[in-house]
């Protein structure tokens, strides 16, 4: 037994329980194994997603009469055409090496035009060539956009860990940015807007500003853009840097992370196994989609937040604590193979125990220590009760304060936090008021409560520690043995069970062909090598 | 209280009989001030509450204040003119479920159920359905009696209703979590006047639930039933069971 973890988390020294570093080791690599079997079926095949992405990537823009991006025209008609698998990019490149003088141009005729012949009459290379400086111009956007921010980030200070993250989601953008203001005043770190709820089905991303949306608001270029500049004046006027979030997630996964990456956002919710669970997305196209999603948020200095605290809503908060754990380990696998470093990936667990059971709290602790651990360097995301609140508004901001007080015991990165109305409505601004001012007062007054501690080596914590990640070990090896194509099938996760060609999105992904065309892609994949675990 | 005691006014208890007392919570647009203060006290008073206690006022915002306001309600209710209906069905155990269909029906059950419209919640139909159930309950899916088809989230009414149609529901749930801007009537609504409209209300039972429904707002809408917060997949099977198996406190349409 020896400990894991460097404490790189807090700016004390915590205690740590006794966990078998070899089992950890073990796990990641279980973990690689299964997201190489994925990861060769990525490489070999697109989706109309991902080839939108690198269409807008181009800076291509526009709708129709219909409102039907013109992206979505362009790839559809490729892939109605049978000639996806080339790559859209092919056909860009072709126009241009022809004399169509922009991106945006070629696109228009390629999408419109009545005699567009969509064979492979142009080598191959010869299109590349074409691209390269749109290519170049591609990168480059995101890059200054990244710069933007570190600058900006440079001139203010910086939110202190557990950063504070609350969401906003009124369905009108400009009510988003005003309560975003409101909440940056009174102490949030980061402001997640909370996005429509049909919108993850969507197989195309809304045009324009937006004020209606049900149960949040439209994830659009142009609502990043308004949200970012509230948050930016707001940065400026409370002088702590105020971070933006938005969810890169759904059958437009890819195309929001570009957006996202060009609009300066900092978070997204993104994971590599979400959208098959729980909206029912075709898991290839899931697969494709998030690989690529990624590629950006790397690209971009992005943090992901991802969905496993999800798993509770539906399955036990104790028994399929593991599964957690498990699915921690698959989407850090899957995030390197896309190029994110540790320092993005903000893993998520939730705090979701039924808190009248006996010593739920030294559980969540030890599940929460547990992920702090084996995550030493990466900014765990972890999530307030929400299953077991009711009406009882007075109870739940006790339930919140047991949260509060194990987050910044055990240095939990990014907190959401708990609203003591959660099962009322959408949080007013005064809820909000109030749950920022009880965990201002909660990680204050426990400041470093963690680095005063020793967990007990056989005690409740520590054994729940070792069980939880036993458990999680087992769990992976039986993925492995099955695929996770197969152990999504038989329910491994969060209790739902996917077939590999069910599910929304299948017909949008396609294989690419020998000659397949993605010089945006190539250029992310050569930002990073291919990280070794 | 004897039922033939004569009611008398109810008011709200704090610390002894009568005295009304109550807390608002609130935020009025200004910020926190002599005058703040006044306005949250009067606010307080025109909704009965008498001798206002202005107990916290806080900026919660720029330009907000939050309140928190003690007072005595002046209001009173008379109990006796109330009246609520209620399902009046107590939940069966499992094995009485599972007998009275197979003794008295003869068949199983058919339920389809999903969440229309756009909400993407599948959480309360999932509970009522799964197998899984809810707090322990387990539910339709676990029972012999019962064929449970879950549709998941954001389905469209007439999808719902080909559906059920072709399967020869006897009972449609329909579950709504969402309720901005009150989604959740209008999709409710929506589904009753398709029924009514094609011309087979009378021939399925329809439930409505959510955490934002009950059983008057249900029948409001022209649901059989609603079902709030809290409802366990059994209750929905004593229902479902007492309406199709005989001892229906509601009787069974004709046909």
């Amino acid at each position: 037994m020896s400990e894991v973890g460097t404490g790189l988390w807090h700016d004390g020294v915590m205690a740590l329980v006794p966990l078998d570093t070899n089992k950890v080791l073990a796990c990641r690599a279980i973990a690689g194994d299964v997201s190489d079997d994925v990861q060769r079926y990525i490489e070999k095949h697109t989706s109309v997603g991902v080839e939108r992405t690198i269409v807008r990537a181009f800076g291509v823009e526009g709708v129709d009469d219909q409102g039907i991006p013109l992206v979505n025209a362009l790839v559809d008609r490729v892939h109605a055409a049978g000639a996806l698998g080339h790559g859209v990019s092919y056909f860009l490149g072709r126009e241009i090496a022809r004399g169509t003088r922009t991106v945006q141009d070629a696109a228009e005729r390629l999408a419109f035009a009545p005699d567009v012949d969509f064979s492979v009459d142009v080598a191959p290379a010869v299109a590349r060539a074409a691209l390269e400086d749109p290519t170049s111009a591609a990168l480059a956007r995101i890059d200054q956009a990244a710069a933007a921010r570190r600058t900006l980030k440079a001139s203010v200070t910086a939110g202190r860990e557990p950063l504070k993250y609350v969401i906003v989601a009124t369905g009108n953008i400009y009510d988003d940015a005003l309560q975003a203001k409101a909440a940056a005043h009174a102490g949030a770190d980061i402001v997640a807007v909370i996005r429509a709820t049909a919108q993850s089905l969507l197989d195309y991303v809304p045009h324009g500003a937006t004020t209606e949306g049900y149960g949040g608001t439209f994830a659009t270029q142009e609502n990043f853009r308004i949200i970012r500049s509230a948050t930016d004046e707001a940065s400026l006027k409370e002088n702590r840097y105020i971070q933006q979030t938005n969810y890169s997630s759904g059958l437009c996964m890819a195309e929001i992370a570009w957006m996202a990456a060009v609009e300066r956002l900092d978070m997204l919710l993104n994971d590599a196994m979400y959208g098959i669970l729980f909206r029912d997305i075709n898991m290839c196209r899931t697969f494709i989609d998030q690989y690529v999603s990624r590629r950006f948020i790397a690209r971009a200095g992005i943090v992901i937040n991802t969905g496993e605290d999800n798993y509770l809503t539906t399955a036990d908060a104790v028994d399929k604590a593991h599964t957690v754990l498990a699915s921690q380990f698959i989407n850090e696998a899957f995030a390197l193979r896309a190029g994110l470093k540790e320092e993005q990936m903000g893993l998520g667990h939730a705090y979701e125990i039924n808190p009248w059971i006996e010593d739920s709290f030294l559980t969540e602790v030890a599940q929460a220590q547990l992920i702090r651990q084996v995550f030493p360097r990466h900014p765990i995301k972890w999530m307030p009760p929400t299953k077991h609140k009711t009406g009882d508004i007075f109870f739940a901001q006790v339930h919140d304060a047991m949260f509060n007080l194990a987050g910044v015991t055990t240095g939990q990165s990014i907190e959401l936090l708990g609203m003591f109305s959660e099962a009322i409505h959408n949080p007013l601004l005064m809820d909000r008021y109030l749950s920022l001012k009880a965990t201002r007062y909660v990680h204050t007054a426990a400041r470093h409560l963690g680095d005063e501690i020793v967990w007990k080596p056989d005690g409740i914590i520590a054994r729940r520690a070792v069980q939880v990640l036993d458990e999680a070990h087992t769990l992976l090896a039986e993925v492995k043995a099955q695929s996770i194509w197969e152990a999504i099938g038989s329910g491994a996760f969060a209790d739902v069970k996917r077939t590999r060609t069910g599910g929304k999105g299948y017909a949008g992904v396609c294989a690419r062909a020998s000659d397949y065309v993605n010089p945006v892609l190539d250029a992310l994949e050569a930002t990073h090598d291919r990280p070794v675990v | 209280m004897h039922p033939t005691t004569p009611s008398k006014p109810l008011r709200a208890y704090g610390d002894r009989e009568g005295d009304g007392m109550v807390q608002m919570s609130f935020t009025l647009p200004l910020p926190p001030s002599g005058k703040a203060r006044e306005a949250a006290k009067r606010f307080a008073e025109l909704h009965g509450l008498g001798e206002p206690l202005v107990a916290t006022m806080e900026e919660c915002a720029e330009g907000f204040t939050y309140f928190v306001v003690y007072g005595h309600s002046r209001h009173s209710i008379d109990v006796s003119q109330i009246e609520v209906p209620e399902i009046r069905t107590e939940a069966l155990s499992r094995e009485e479920i599972e007998h009275r269909i197979s003794s008295r029906l003869g068949r199983k059950i058919v339920v389809v159920g999903a969440c229309t419209g756009a909400d993407a919640h599948t959480v309360g139909i999932d509970a009522i359905l799964n197998y899984k159930g809810y707090a322990g309950d387990k539910g339709l899916e676990s029972y012999k009696g019962f064929e449970s088809y879950n549709l998941g989230a954001q389905v469209e009414n007439d999808q719902l209703v080909a559906r059920a149609r072709a399967l020869k529901a006897d009972a449609i749930l329909v579950s709504q979590v969402i309720t901005q801007r009150n989604c959740h009537k209008e999709n409710g609504a929506a589904l009753i006047e398709l029924a009514t409209r094609q011309g087979w209300r009378q021939d399925v039972i329809l439930l409505f639930g959510g955490p934002r429904i009950d059983h008057q707002l249900a029948v409001e809408l022209g649901f059989d039933a609603g079902f709030g917060p809290g409802t366990k997949p059994g209750d929905v099977a004593s229902y479902l069971v007492e309406r199709l198996c005989g001892d229906a406190h509601a009787p069974l349409p004709p046909g």
